[in-house]
């Protein structure tokens, strides 16, 4: 069964459709959702060996888009374990919020499976609008609304590079003559370096960029991130993001090896991204704004991945992806277990976190130093690969500054570390955290620490994976 | 792999990296505190015992380096775990295990809040150091080098002092800054060479601006953890507010880091830019010796005190180093040794004192010569020690780094000379005090003298000051071989007479 991930997340959504027409549903729902998100990630273990090609080639099968798939779940099942509470969400829309959440998921598995343009932009348009309305579906109890706010944001902007992208593709197509990323690297082969190409290319690129968060279309994310409930947050931060590197791959790959430019022009954008995020993430108080934009700034490096155009940077760029899902699960973890009522805490609030709940202190501060780039986590070890192959091709200014911004962005990854290890409790009350979460917690250190001490295996199958890619 | 003599017997150097991280672990299933203490003592122990036959199998006739082990370890970009010890590295290897231990011992009352963390963090700090002077892999020895920051930001962060977060932060941030364009260095020595063997990028013919930016890279890194003038503004803060055994770690291992850098890194793999910059460096070396000198005898807290006589004795080793000469990188060498023995028990001796009158003060611990003749008796034999007075060890080091330094430049051996002096008066000044500073101390009805522990802890360390003050040989023989290989590999890039970097030299 080569879509049995697919076929299980729309069994899931049609039942927990109709389970929200019912009155009182919120315990069926979170059992059925439940149900369904081990069967997926099952499925999506035992679908990792499997290729093929679907629906008139427009949909493939291979390790690349399973590898993605099997991120995907590992995301969606993390963040429905230790978020599942859903402090944040009223119960009446429980079962409405499941089935957001596993459309958004089915939209982003076949968006990394999509190798046809119109397929492709179903898909994305498939997660978005399920993400769109994830985000305002937060308990209003303070009345801020700041949810309402975050959502009209993400929607206008969402909608907007979609016609970017749309515009891109129309000029894809007017090249080519096919909608099918195959057919449409071959016939560009050769003028790869025509100035149309670029442009086309460069506009299905934002809408990814858009996905991803890199400046300079990032303006939606800090907003998303604060006004999302932190559940949702911990999913929008970590598993669209995963797939927007797919995608981002798979744009990248049009390129010919010699538009040497696009990889200039990106690199900018990935310094400014870097430089933009980590600056503001610095006087943030509330830790799910100061993610935010550390998500901008890690933007910023994962392009280092993609300037190079070449399949090496591609399996690094792949790399850091997964132990950036890792990482910022491991982060939103935490502040799912702080959070009492759902509400955002704030970096003081960690306070004393040591004395509270020392495996939550743990998982924060691995995450925290892995995020920071310090050795021998997983970020360490993503950014020298993308460093490291950067400055193979030449990109000695770029990695200098990334290099420096690091240095930067020390700062308020530690003071987060700083508050929770040596501020004072004060009268907070011990975190009481579930043994699943607290479980899940050890899992995310182990597997920051293994991919930062052991990475050798996963960078070959990530590069065999990009090869996939760039091969097609 | 021409520089490394392979060990195929027993794996001496990934035993002592990896027993205590094994360690570390295991700690974190016991329960009970003194088991904990017992077992962190135990790890190291074993650890310093298994450490010995180094030095017992150790061929002083080679420059090459020994007991070395190679695996493959990230294929897709050549990084092998690759250790090995020479001369350079063998004896700091030695005093980190065998400092480790006594750190156990120095903490076993001082710690009473979260012990089996704080020996984790120790243990682990142990597997960090060893692994960065074993370390011969460019990657292997980054990922240690900025590895062993968590740990010892969580002793000082945790169990330092009042001022301990701030410390703390100012320790992460200037070390980790100064560190981030090693990594931009490591990479572009890679892109190179083609691969991560610290030995392989010695001796190549890289261009002059290449040299240049490197050595600075490396330079910046390793004057920062040292730390030279003027980039100790973080030493102070963290001695002070560190846990006893934290600021002993730090004194005695953390700061030779930077020393050995420069040993292992700036002058075999940038010669060029080393003669380029050396009299810089002399001079800022001086700087640090007669800065740290004057600022130690302004002091009234004895642990700022010893801080900044560290400073001082620490541009004494720099010195040594850049003088570029056999004689003097000896010195310098032995000198780091000794910077370890003296100031590591010092150390110890002030933290003895802060657990009977929770003070650090001078005034605090006036005229305690009576009450505790043992402590006054191993606190005036390590004072002496660190004032270079003959027959101690420090006085061999020094004057192997002054007799190497007036050879190649008599003014700027002689503008160090001062230090000497100050570390007299500042010395002599704490030790008048606190053994016969007057009666009138309200501290002393609560005084008592040193228990078995603590005498235990400090015997060791009281050997070797004399040890290596009366017979250094067995010592110098081992760094003999390699400090004559690496003279002979910076030598040869020598600059020609009248060149604009020697014009800053008179």
């Amino acid at each position: 069964m080569l879509i049995a991930p697919e076929i299980i997340l729309l069994a899931g959504s049609t039942i927990l459709f109709f389970v929200s027409l019912a009155r009182d549903n919120s315990r069926i729902a979170q059992a059925a959702a439940m149900l369904t998100t081990f069967a997926l990630m099952a499925a999506s273990v035992v679908c990792l060996g499997q290729h093929g090609e679907l629906f008139f080639k427009s949909y493939r099968i291979d390790l690349f888009s399973q590898i993605f798939k099997l991120l995907i779940s590992f995301g969606l099942l993390a963040v429905m374990l230790f978020g599942a509470r859903l402090k944040g969400i009223s119960d009446d829309v429980r079962a409405e919020y499941y089935l957001f959440l596993f459309l958004a998921t089915l939209g982003l598995m076949m968006v990394v499976s999509s190798v046809e343009l119109l397929t492709l932009f179903v898909s994305l348009e498939l997660s978005s609008f399920a993400l769109y309305l994830l985000v305002p579906l937060r308990d209003d109890s303070g009345g801020i609304r700041a949810q309402m706010e975050a959502s009209a944001k993400y929607l206008l902007f969402g909608v907007m590079v979609t016609g970017i992208m749309l515009f891109g593709m129309s000029y894809l197509f007017g090249l080519t003559g096919s909608t099918y990323l195959a057919d449409i690297m071959a016939r560009l082969s050769g003028i790869g370096a025509e100035p149309a190409v670029i442009v086309a290319v460069a506009m299905v690129l934002c809408a990814f960029c858009f996905k991803l968060g890199m400046f300079p279309f990032h303006f939606w994310l800090p907003d998303v991130y604060q006004g999302a409930s932190n559940e949702t947050a911990a999913y929008i931060a970590a598993v669209p993001k995963v797939a927007a590197i797919a995608l981002v791959l798979r744009a990248a790959a049009l390129f010919s090896p010699d538009a040497a430019s696009v990889g200039k022009i990106i690199g900018v954008l990935a310094v400014c991204s870097m430089f933009y995020g980590n600056i503001l993430a610095l006087v943030q108080k509330d830790i799910k704004r100061m993610l935010g934009f550390s998500g901008i700034a890690h933007a910023g490096y994962v392009m280092l991945g993609v300037i190079i155009l070449k399949e090496s940077g591609y399996a690094a760029a792949v790399y850091y992806i997964t132990g950036y899902l890792v990482m910022n699960l491991a982060c939103f973890l935490v502040i799912c277990a702080v959070s009492r009522e759902g509400e955002n805490p704030a970096i003081e609030d960690f306070s004393g976190l040591y004395q509270r709940s020392p495996l939550l202190a743990l998982t924060l501060a691995c995450a925290m130093f892995a995020l920071a780039g310090i050795p021998p986590f997983v970020g360490f070890m993503g950014k020298f690969f993308l460093l490291a192959g950067a400055l193979e091709n030449g990109f000695l200014f770029l990695v200098i500054l990334a290099a420096v911004n690091t240095a930067i962005s020390i700062y308020y990854y530690l003071s987060v570390v700083r508050v929770a290890y040596t501020a004072d409790p004060g009268d907070r009350e011990p975190v009481r955290a579930g043994f699943v979460p607290q479980a899940i917690g050890l899992v995310l250190i182990m597997a920051i620490i293994v991919m930062g001490v052991l990475p050798g295996r996963f960078l070959e199958i990530a590069g065999e994976a990009v090869k996939l890619v760039s091969g097609a | 792999m021409d520089f490394l003599v392979i060990n195929n017997g027993f794996p001496f150097l990934s035993a002592i990296i990896f027993l205590p991280l094994a360690g570390a672990l295991v700690q974190m299933l016991i329960r009970d505190d003194n088991l904990a203490r017992i077992w962190a003592l135990l790890v190291t122990v074993v650890v310093a015992v298994v450490s010995l036959p180094l030095y017992i199998g150790f061929d002083t006739s080679s420059p090459m380096y020994q007991f070395g082990e190679s695996h493959q370890w990230i294929p897709a970009l050549n990084i092998t775990y690759t250790v090995g010890v020479d001369g350079i590295s063998l004896l700091l290897v030695l005093m980190t295990t065998l400092i480790m231990p006594l750190c156990v011992l120095g903490s076993w009352s001082y710690i009473q809040k979260r012990v089996r963390s704080f020996m984790v963090c120790l243990l682990i700090m142990e597997s960090s150091m060893l692994g960065v002077f074993c370390a011969l892999d460019f990657v292997f020895f980054y990922i240690m080098w900025e590895a062993m920051l968590i740990p010892m930001y969580l002793l000082i962060a945790i169990w330092g002092g009042p001022r301990k977060t701030y410390a703390s932060i100012k320790f992460f941030l200037y070390t980790l800054a100064g560190s981030v364009l090693l990594l931009v260095a490591i990479i572009a020595l890679y892109v190179k060479n083609g691969t991560f063997y610290i030995p392989a990028a010695m001796g190549q013919d890289y261009s002059a601006a290449f040299q240049t930016w490197v050595f600075l890279a490396f330079f910046l890194a390793f004057a920062i953890k040292v730390p030279m003038f003027p980039f100790h503004t973080w030493l102070p803060a963290a001695h002070v507010e560190a846990p006893t055994a934290g600021s002993v770690i730090l004194a005695s291992i953390l700061l030779k880091m930077g020393t050995y850098g420069f040993l292992r890194f700036c002058l075999p793999i940038t010669p060029a830019a080393t003669f380029q910059f050396m009299p810089a460096i002399l001079w800022l070396s001086v700087a640090g010796i007669l800065y740290g000198g004057f600022t130690a005898l302004a002091q009234h807290d004895m642990k700022k005190l010893i801080a900044y006589s560290s400073v001082g004795h620490m541009g004494f080793v720099t010195l040594g180093i850049f003088v570029l000469n056999s004689r003097g990188i000896e010195g310098a060498m032995l000198q780091m040794i000794n910077h370890g023995i003296t100031t590591g028990a010092l150390f110890f001796c002030v933290g003895m004192i802060y657990e009977r009158t929770h003070s650090r003060e001078i005034r605090d611990a006036t005229g305690i010569g009576k009450l505790m003749p043992w402590y006054v008796t191993f606190l005036a034999f390590f004072s002496l020690s660190s004032l270079a007075f003959p027959g101690t060890n420090s006085f061999v080091g020094e004057f192997l780094v002054l007799a190497g330094s007036f050879a190649e430049n008599k003014v700027v051996a002689a503008c160090a000379i001062p230090g000497a002096v100050l570390a007299a008066a500042y010395m002599l000044r704490l030790l008048q005090k606190v053994v016969w500073g007057g009666p009138d101390n309200p501290q002393i009805p609560g005084l008592f003298d040193l228990r078995m522990r603590e005498i235990v802890t400090l015997a060791p360390l009281l050997v070797f000051v004399f040890w290596i003050g009366f017979s250094p040989a067995p010592f110098l023989e081992v760094m003999h071989t390699s400090v004559n290989h690496l003279v002979a590999q910076v030598a040869d890039h020598a600059p020609a007479a009248g060149s604009l970097a020697l014009n800053m030299l008179p």
